[in-house]
């Protein structure tokens, strides 16, 4: 994985020192808050109901043993002995104190870690599919490409200040493991006919409160031309993105309002002026970046498993994903135990990982933006005894994509934007669905939970899409279904009145009835839905 | 009852206006009734306490300052699914979890 260079850590060790001051004076009454928030925020720094909450950024989710030990330090030095690992595959930090905050980032920069750009109106966090570079079916290994990115993008000067925050996805497969088209840019990396490698633009989706899917607005660009397209897109946004109204600021509203083609057009205009001012990085700088993605030295070995333990099994089936090399797959590590908060690991559960990491996984690590972490590159003949350890300690959950592997935002229970707490919903759905017993007979039913509209928990992706509002004081959830964060990507529709937590939770397991008295051999639940509609739905709900 | 909240500046956390200073405990809150907006002005003036406000608020049947919403409920008590992380309620019994 890449390893900062003297550049990198100059920068991030300078931004510590620069932020340490900042602090002080904010301390000593020197700075108001209104002077002092844009400068936490810049530095990940949040003010959350209860405390103030650090944002970690791990760039498209990849870490090694030693980074995610880091993380584990900090949540004992610093925090309560937890983090909770979110739908942007950062790490969330929920007690952290003013006074400590600085030293919290220095200990990150130790690691080649910072929380720059994980708020504020900038380019965020690059995120990426999980499996990059261990996945059987991707063209390359996009990561090389969306370190390019974050390299590009980190204190770009022309960019600190764009209309709203701006986020960038990049896979390399047909299989999108990213929600890459619910992005202000989501770009595939692709072969085209002459088999050269090159990027797919899609530019204009998001979630929020106005979620729309990204059209497409390129359908190659040669990898030499990358930066220099991405920089021509986000230029025409900068230039014309709204700035007198935040709920129309995201790029979303300017390929909307433009319409894609003339958004297009401009994109293509600024490109062709860009190409001949010369911002693309050279080619040596691509190659120096990639050959940190290098494979690791896989050995051959056995290519079946023991199934004997039911149990284990059954974690196969479910959290292990096919990788390229044929002696090896790719774990899931839930954390989403039944009955537990998704996404939240302890200090001890992160060491373990990252142990685990070192032991069976070449000393790397993904945050999947599911709110689980992955070991990419894992020996066949290594899983029982990674099971065994891993369901030691309450990680071994056999759930990926099941109605029990819920994403939720952390909602009311932590976040000042939520109207409705999130987690408990995704508790007590959990215990009932692991009480019927009806998990594996549902199959992949990718449930997700927002506390308010601002869509952390990407319930507008959710096969059913639950999120929280305040109606009159009390908190109310809507019902949605149909959506999609993947190839087949598709908005979730609201089935009609909310409901109060008891009900939304007996509504999901009514529309889990229809579901499975309605599907077909071999349907999911989104192709039920797709296929019945949404009335039958309708009908179970409201009668 | 009025009522004035914000977050401490140096740990971030939950606090209540008691008529002299800041405590963490929302059953120290007092009634600030017409003087809300003055009291307001000076402490966010004095620079201690982060964006303070003033809500309603009432007393529960078992004597405790019950916030009039929700999020001032929860910022009070701590979150929901952590009790472990609670406010320390100084002794106090009779806690009602109130959403």
């Amino acid at each position: 994985m890449y390893q900062y260079d003297q550049y990198d850590q100059a920068m991030v060790d300078a931004r510590v020192e620069e932020f340490r001051d900042q602090a002080r004076r904010r301390l000593e009454g020197k700075l108001t808050e209104d002077q002092f928030k844009p400068l936490r925020l810049m530095n990940g720094l949040y003010l959350q109901l209860h405390a103030y909450m650090l944002r970690v950024a791990i760039p498209y989710g990849t870490l090694n043993a030693r980074q995610m030990e880091a993380l584990a330090d900090i949540a004992d030095k610093y925090d309560r002995g937890y983090g909770h690992f979110t739908t942007r595959q950062n790490i969330q930090y929920n007690w952290i104190k003013l006074d400590d905050a600085a030293d919290a980032l220095a200990d990150l920069a130790k690691v080649e870690m910072h929380a720059i750009q994980t708020s504020g109106n900038c380019i965020r966090n690059i995120s990426s599919d999980h499996f990059a570079g261990a996945a059987h079916d991707e063209v390359a290994d996009p990561r090389p490409y969306a370190e390019l990115l974050r390299q590009w993008s980190s204190f770009h000067p022309e960019f600190t200040y764009l209309p709203r925050k701006f986020k960038i996805a990049v896979i390399a497969a047909e299989k999108d493991r990213a929600a890459m088209r619910l992005h202000d840019i989501g770009i595939r990396i692709l072969k085209n006919d002459a088999g050269e490698i090159g990027a797919q633009f899609y530019a204009g989706g998001g979630m929020g409160r106005t979620p729309m899917i990204a059209p497409l607005i390129r359908d190659f660009v040669p990898l030499d031309q990358l930066i220099t397209y991405a920089e021509a897109c986000l230029r025409v946004y900068n230039r014309y993105g709204r700035r007198d109204n935040k709920y129309k600021a995201r790029i979303k509203i300017l390929v909307h309002e433009l319409g894609a083609a003339e958004y297009t057009r401009q994109v293509e205009e600024e490109f062709a002026h860009m190409l001949s001012a010369g911002v693309e990085p050279p080619r040596e700088e691509l190659a120096r970046i990639a050959a940190y993605f290098n494979d690791p030295a896989f050995v051959d070995g056995p290519k079946t498993i023991d199934r004997s333990d039911p149990d284990f099994a059954l974690w196969v089936d479910r959290n292990t994903h096919r990788h390229k090399h044929d002696a090896y797959v790719s774990a899931v590590i839930s954390l989403k135990p039944v009955g537990g908060i998704p996404g939240d690991a302890t200090s001890d559960q992160m060491r373990l990982v990252a142990k685990l990491a070192r032991d069976y996984s070449f000393d790397e690590l993904r945050v999947m933006h599911t709110q689980n972490l992955l070991l990419p590159h894992v020996r066949i003949a290594d899983l029982p005894a990674l099971w065994a350890a891993l369901d030691a300690a309450g990680l071994g959950s056999p759930n990926m994509d099941t109605i029990e592997d819920i994403i939720a935002c952390p909602g009311l229970d932590y976040c000042s934007l939520a109207n409705a707490r999130s987690i408990p919903l995704a508790q007590r759905i959990t215990e009932r669905f692991a009480a019927n017993g009806r998990t594996g007979e549902l199959g992949e039913l990718k449930l997700k939970i927002s506390g308010c509209i601002n869509a952390c928990g990407h319930h507008h992706a959710g096969h059913i899409g639950i999120l929280g509002v305040d109606k009159k004081g009390t908190e109310n959830y809507q019902l949605s279904l149909g959506g999609s964060e993947a190839e087949d990507v598709s908005l979730a529709k609201i089935t009609g009145p909310g409901f109060d937590e008891d009900g939304v939770i007996a509504a999901v397991e009514t529309v889990t009835d229809v579901y499975l008295g309605a599907r077909q051999d071999g349907e999911r639940f989104l192709d039920t839905y797709r296929r019945i509609g949404m009335e039958p739905f309708k009908e179970a709900l409201y009668g | 009852m009025k009522i004035l909240t914000g977050n401490d500046l140096g740990s971030g956390a939950v606090t209540w206006w008691n008529g002299k200073g800041w405590s963490l405990f929302v059953d120290d809150a007092v009634d600030v009734g017409e003087d809300a907006d003055e009291i307001l002005a000076r402490e966010t003036a004095a620079r201690r306490v982060n964006v303070p406000y003033a809500i309603e608020a009432s007393i529960d049947a078992a004597g405790h300052v019950r916030p009039a919403h929700i999020k001032d409920r929860v910022r009070a008590l701590g979150p929901t699914v952590r009790r472990d992380l609670a406010v320390p309620t100084a002794g106090k019994t009779g806690w009602d979890w109130v959403i």
